[in-house]
């Protein structure tokens, strides 16, 4: 027995006490929790643990191995980054949120079954929605109605493919699944959705910006990376995750190009980050595998450092639009250096943390030959220099002047970038650091001649291309717009479908009110209140109808009617009669 | 919290013509020399084409031409819309 608690205890246990404290205490502990978890997980051998039975199955809250504790570890960093980053934010919607948030990511990434794993993975969905909803706007309100409804259609998809899947399988432990059956075809298709794969990607684009400057950070770290550890240890090898990777890594930069919500750029290029790991997974070898793993573990941390730049720019100015920002390196120096990490460390340079972890799954795509796929990754590699290296610190810090003077970033925001950006640039010049966690034993080296000069010349010309562009004034300006997306089909489509419905099923109440409500029973009822008149009315009036001789029709009504109120019908003596004759005959019989 | 910019205010590095075109000049020779590297070394490789000369650099000039070519002329037209298209 091990002395330590499950990984995700302490920081989903550890978010209750924040519900009351306030101003240091909360700030005291909000940077302790991830610390304390941190510790925890460290005293967590290698192994599973925590298991126990439920209604049959094995329920294993600790599934430690090598692949899950390096993203254990990351999520810790972030998270206490994060913590730092929103040390200002007396929000305890936002502050419970984004540390269970946390919490439940780390469950996801140490769950040893499928059941553990779906509630961790729907509390990620529900912490994540009020991270968005948080920020109280019209446009974050209903950003965050979207994500929830779209994460839940996507979960709901998980658990059918669960549920099947052990059913069928008779097992509920959570490891290797491959694309096979319908069950692993809907676990596939759940976990594509968090995953922000080409069509299923539009909330991640449409909810991020929209998100608080803090909640933000968390959100870019954990529900898409919590999707490639899924998709690292259930569907390794698969090809289809290739082409999806791929897809991943080219779209979204030319969505990046003319976006002008630079946060919304980072969405993309996020996007476009995710499509390498994605791409990795899919081929498969431990390179390539250990490519996507290194990549996640570098992004969310050069992810969140762009972010948390663009953040402070959006805390200090207000604006975070290209069209408003400009200029501002003068006043945020030290935010504008960071973000220049950031930029230099998605963009892959030497000595930056994307230049070791991206190249492996570029080589690994070489390795096996697939042309096209290291074509398209090139080619992506150059973009993401170009929208995220380059147009994000550019439009924000140099530019025009925009006019714009403020403040340099708080002291507690400037300590979290920082710790990004050296751990970017330490990663970057001690890649080794990062290869010993690895799931996989690896001796790549990254830094060689011919690798540091090809990477070099590609940025390099990359960037002569942004000069040039932007000296012809070819570089298309930023316009305030709204650029369509996947999301479309549902922003547009949602009202159109509810339109549809709304005439189709409603009309067909009206209708169902207004025959079989209203007019039907009011027919029968009237018909047979009395039911002998109104057959001889109707008959006289047909009879009337065919014989064309219609003067006699309303004295023969008005005696219809008086016969009926006098209830004077000649077949009532005939039956009197009848009954009368009957009641003898009996008598006469049985007496 | 824009302030009005003081006239008198330091003008910062970028703010003069002249520091910008140093910069300029600076990048355009650092590209020159990355490029000439590929004169002296020569690269191993996986695929055959990466040893041409200037493989990687024309790949990435081209590469990024045609993207900022796509998206302003194709795909911009096709899903750019008023701010409050959603509304």
């Amino acid at each position: 027995m091990i002395n330590a608690l499950p990984p995700a205890t302490l920081l989903l246990l550890g978010a209750l006490p924040l519900i009351f404290l306030k101003g240091k205490a909360k700030g005291f502990w909000m940077l302790l929790l991830p610390v304390l978890s941190f510790a925890n997980l460290l005293a967590i051998p290698i192994g599973s643990h925590w298991s126990f039975s439920f209604l049959g199955f094995e329920v294993i809250l600790g599934k430690v191995d090598k692949l899950s504790l390096i993203f254990g570890y990351i999520f810790h960093i972030i998270a206490f980054i994060s913590n730092l980053y929103a040390l200002h934010v007396d929000d305890r919607v936002q502050n419970v949120a984004g540390t269970i948030y946390a919490g439940a990511a780390l469950g996801v990434t140490f769950a040893g079954d499928m059941f553990s794993l779906f509630v961790f993975w729907e509390m990620l969905t529900i912490s994540a929605t009020f991270l968005v909803l948080a920020r109280r706007s019209k446009a974050a309100i209903a950003a965050g109605a979207r994500y929830f409804m779209i994460h839940v259609a996507g979960g709901l998809c998980l658990l059918a493919g669960i549920i099947i899947h052990v059913q069928t399988t008779g097992s509920a432990a959570f490891g290797f699944i491959g694309l096979e059956s319908l069950a692993s075809y809907l676990i596939f298709i759940g976990v594509g959705v968090n995953c922000a794969w080409p069509f299923l990607h539009s909330w991640l684009v449409d909810a991020y910006p929209e998100a608080t400057i803090t909640g933000t950070i968390y959100l870019s770290a954990f529900t898409t990376k919590t999707a490639i550890y899924f998709l690292a240890r259930a569907f390794p090898g698969t090809e289809a995750l290739i082409w999806i990777g791929v897809g991943m890594a080219g779209f979204p930069i030319f969505f990046a190009v003319i976006e002008n919500d630079l946060r919304r750029v980072l969405a993309y290029s996020l996007i476009n980050q995710v499509g390498f790991m994605v791409v990795g997974i899919g081929i498969g070898t431990h390179l390539a595998i250990n490519g996507a793993v290194a990549h996640a573990f570098n992004d969310i941390l050069f992810k969140g450092l762009l972010f948390m730049t663009m953040g402070a720019v959006m805390y200090r100015t207000g604006k975070i639009n290209a069209t408003d920002l400009g200029g501002l390196y003068k006043s945020m120096p030290w935010t504008c250096g960071f973000c220049i990490v950031g930029a230099a460390s998605i963009s892959a340079f030497p000595l930056f943390s994307g230049f070791v972890s991206k190249s492996m799954v570029m080589e690994s795509a070489a390795h096996g030959d697939m042309r096209f796929v290291w074509f398209v990754l090139l080619f992506a590699s150059a973009g993401v220099f170009h929208h995220a290296g380059i147009k994000i610190p550019f439009f924000a810090f140099y530019s025009h002047d925009s006019g714009l003077r403020c403040k340099e970033a708080p002291r507690h925001m400037l300590l979290a970038m920082g710790i990004a950006a050296a751990l970017c640039i330490f990663i970057g010049c001690f890649p080794n650091a990062l290869y010993t966690h690895l799931p996989y034993a690896t001796d790549y080296a990254p830094y060689s001649a011919g690798h540091i000069i090809a990477q070099t010349q590609l940025l390099f010309f990359s960037a002569l291309a942004f000069t040039l562009l932007l000296l012809a004034g070819i570089y298309p300006a930023e316009i305030r717009s709204v650029n369509l997306d996947a999301d479309l089909i549902y922003r547009k489509g949602a009202p159109w479908l509810y339109r549809v419905c709304d005439k189709a099923f409603n009309g067909l109440n009206d209708f169902g009110d207004r025959v079989f409500v209203k007019k039907f029973p009011a027919a029968l009822s009237r018909f047979f209140s009395d039911p002998a008149r109104s057959v001889q009315r109707f008959g006289t009036q047909l009879l009337a109808e065919a014989t064309g001789d219609e003067r006699p029709l309303a004295r023969r009504q008005s005696e219809i009617d008086h016969r009926t109120r006098n209830l004077a019908y000649p077949v009532g003596g005939g039956v009197l009669l009848a009954v009368v004759f009957l009641t003898l005959m009996s008598l006469f019989i049985f007496f | 919290m824009k302030q009005p910019v003081k006239m008198n205010e330091e003008l910062g590095m970028f703010d003069k013509p002249k520091n910008v075109k140093r910069l300029l000049v600076l990048f355009f020779t650092l590209t020159g020399g990355v490029l000439a590297i590929d004169l002296f070394y020569h690269k191993h490789t996986i695929f055959p084409w990466e040893e041409y000369f200037g493989f990687y650099a024309v790949y990435g000039f081209v590469a990024c031409v045609i993207l900022v070519i796509v998206a302003k002329y194709i795909l911009r037209p096709l899903v750019m819309r008023e701010e409050d298209y959603y509304d």
